[in-house]
């Protein structure tokens, strides 16, 4: 799962730049940096995840 | 800085003395370090600093600096949608292509020097308790010679993140004059990968999902150490935004005052939510908000009001407090020292501010702080757990039952204080 974590985290940061590199339009490219920003977030999660233990009872 | 007068001589001067301040900075966290963690790991905390600030040393003037290099220098680039990207440098090894003199260029290498010890001391408090003076070294020379310079180029050497604005129309590119993110953040997530990789500290996290509190030996290192910092610090963000931002040295004063004031707010935030939470002010956490406050200034210092240092100082104190809950309770990160509460989160927080307060920068800033997250938070838990397949960082059970200063060292820090006669081992 911790894998599965870092490469959303390098997907959503391939998203962000390729945001910066696609889109001139401000409001669009905004747009995807927020997606990536995202797609980072759920890498996060993910990856804290993998590292926290489960309340008792927990599986 | 333009070569033009006496001024350009005098800039170089004050520049030289703030260089020079910043092993402040060091030691005070040093201290920190070692009165965070246990009585039995005191000395083993204070050698394994020691070690780390020599091997960042070394790797970074032998090697790191090529990868860096400085802003106009050689360095490759690709060509993306017909724009050049500046990803590494290719200076010469060895720091061979320095000119002698007291050359910007060489105030640069010399502040990375600290600048990357420092670095370099944020992980050895995530993994106090637990992590061996070898496997701390080698991964110490894995930042010093290869994620700490990388960024560090993209940032400070000309690289792509600093040319986001030329390129792109993305304010001024990313900015960061006091190291937020090349030094802290990037020793926070480093930080964070080892805690991953060599786990919580044995009896940590009970079966029974309690989570008993570790607390740190000697706050009064702890106290002393947050306070021994700020001349350092304040001489960091100077000298960084001087030398990297392009920050005119009459700027030194209010840098300094920025700095204080975001450390200032930021001890004050912490001191009243634990009062508020706990009953009464909690020390360690008061320390770590102070340290939160000055992290978080080195983004903002050199481009906000005072009024707007003691805002962003305020929420990093803030932040500092709950990250910490957070991490250890909520997400099983044993970090000791809330490294990583104190230095990734309050460094992003703080990087995050300039898009905030600076008009036009908010993208740009984004975009640094997706890198960090995207390209150093993996590749440093790659070249992490690449070491620890080749030579494993966790000390073994025996290690922490008798403590890192018996089991390493074979000395403690207090032997005044030894009471167990198990645990006098054979040198």
């Amino acid at each position: 799962m911790k894998l599965a974590g870092m490469l959303l985290l390098l997907a959503g940061w391939g998203i962000v730049v390729s945001a910066v590199v696609l889109f001139p339009r401000p409001m669009a490219r905004a747009l995807f940096v927020l997606a990536g920003l995202g797609v980072q977030g759920l890498g996060l999660i993910l990856a804290f995840r993998s590292g926290a233990r489960l309340p008792e009872g927990g599986k | 800085m333009t070569p033009s007068n006496e001024a350009y001589d005098l800039s170089l001067l004050a520049c030289v003395v703030l260089v020079a301040m910043v092993p402040l900075a060091l030691a005070g966290l040093v201290l920190m370090n070692t009165g965070l963690g246990r009585t039995r790991s005191a000395a083993h905390s204070m050698l394994a600093s020691m070690a780390a600030i020599a091997v960042a040393a070394l790797v970074y003037c032998m090697v790191g600096f090529s990868w860096e290099g400085i802003a106009g220098g050689p360095a490759h680039t690709l060509m993306l949608a017909g724009r050049h990207w500046d990803w590494i440098a290719t200076a010469p090894f060895c720091l061979r292509g320095l000119a002698p003199g007291a050359t910007p260029a060489n105030l640069q290498v010399l502040l990375q020097v600290f600048a990357v010890g420092l670095a370099a001391l944020i992980p050895l408090s995530a993994g106090a308790d637990r992590w061996r003076i070898s496997a701390s070294c080698f991964s110490t020379a894995l930042l010093a010679g290869w994620t700490y310079p990388l960024f560090a180029h993209w940032v400070w050497g000309g690289g792509w993140l600093a040319q986001l604005g030329s390129s792109y129309g993305l304010g001024r590119g990313f900015l960061d004059g006091g190291g937020a993110s090349t030094i802290q953040v990037i020793g926070g997530l480093t930080a964070l990968t080892v805690v991953w990789i060599i786990g919580p500290r044995r009896g940590k996290y009970a079966d029974d999902g309690i989570a008993p509190a570790i607390p740190g030996h000697n706050i009064v290192y702890v106290l002393f150490g947050a306070l021994l910092i700020v001349p350092g610090w304040i001489a960091l963000n100077a000298a960084g935004a001087i030398l990297f931002a392009a920050a005119a040295p009459a700027r030194t004063p209010l840098i300094a005052i920025n700095t204080m004031l975001s450390a200032a707010a930021a001890c004050l935030a912490a001191l009243i939510i634990t009062r508020i939470r706990f009953g009464k002010p909690d020390a360690s956490l008061c320390a770590n908000g102070w340290v939160g406050g000055l992290v978080a200034s080195s983004a903002v210092c050199a481009f906000v009001s005072p009024l707007l240092a003691i805002g962003v100082g305020l929420i990093a104190g803030g932040l500092v407090t709950f990250a910490v809950e957070l991490l250890e309770l909520r997400l099983s990160v044993d970090d000791p020292g809330g490294a990583i509460s104190v230095h990734a989160v309050a460094g992003i927080w703080g990087l995050l501010a300039v898009g905030f307060f600076v008009p036009g920068q908010m993208l740009a800033q984004v975009i640094g702080v997706a890198t960090l997250l995207g390209v150093v938070l993996p590749m440093s838990y790659l070249l992490n757990w690449l070491l620890d397949r080749v030579h494993p960082q966790r000390t073994g059970s025996e290690g922490e039952r008798l403590g890192m200063d018996l089991h390493e060292l074979g000395a403690g820090a207090y032997p005044e204080f030894v009471i167990h006669n198990e645990e006098f081992v054979e040198r």
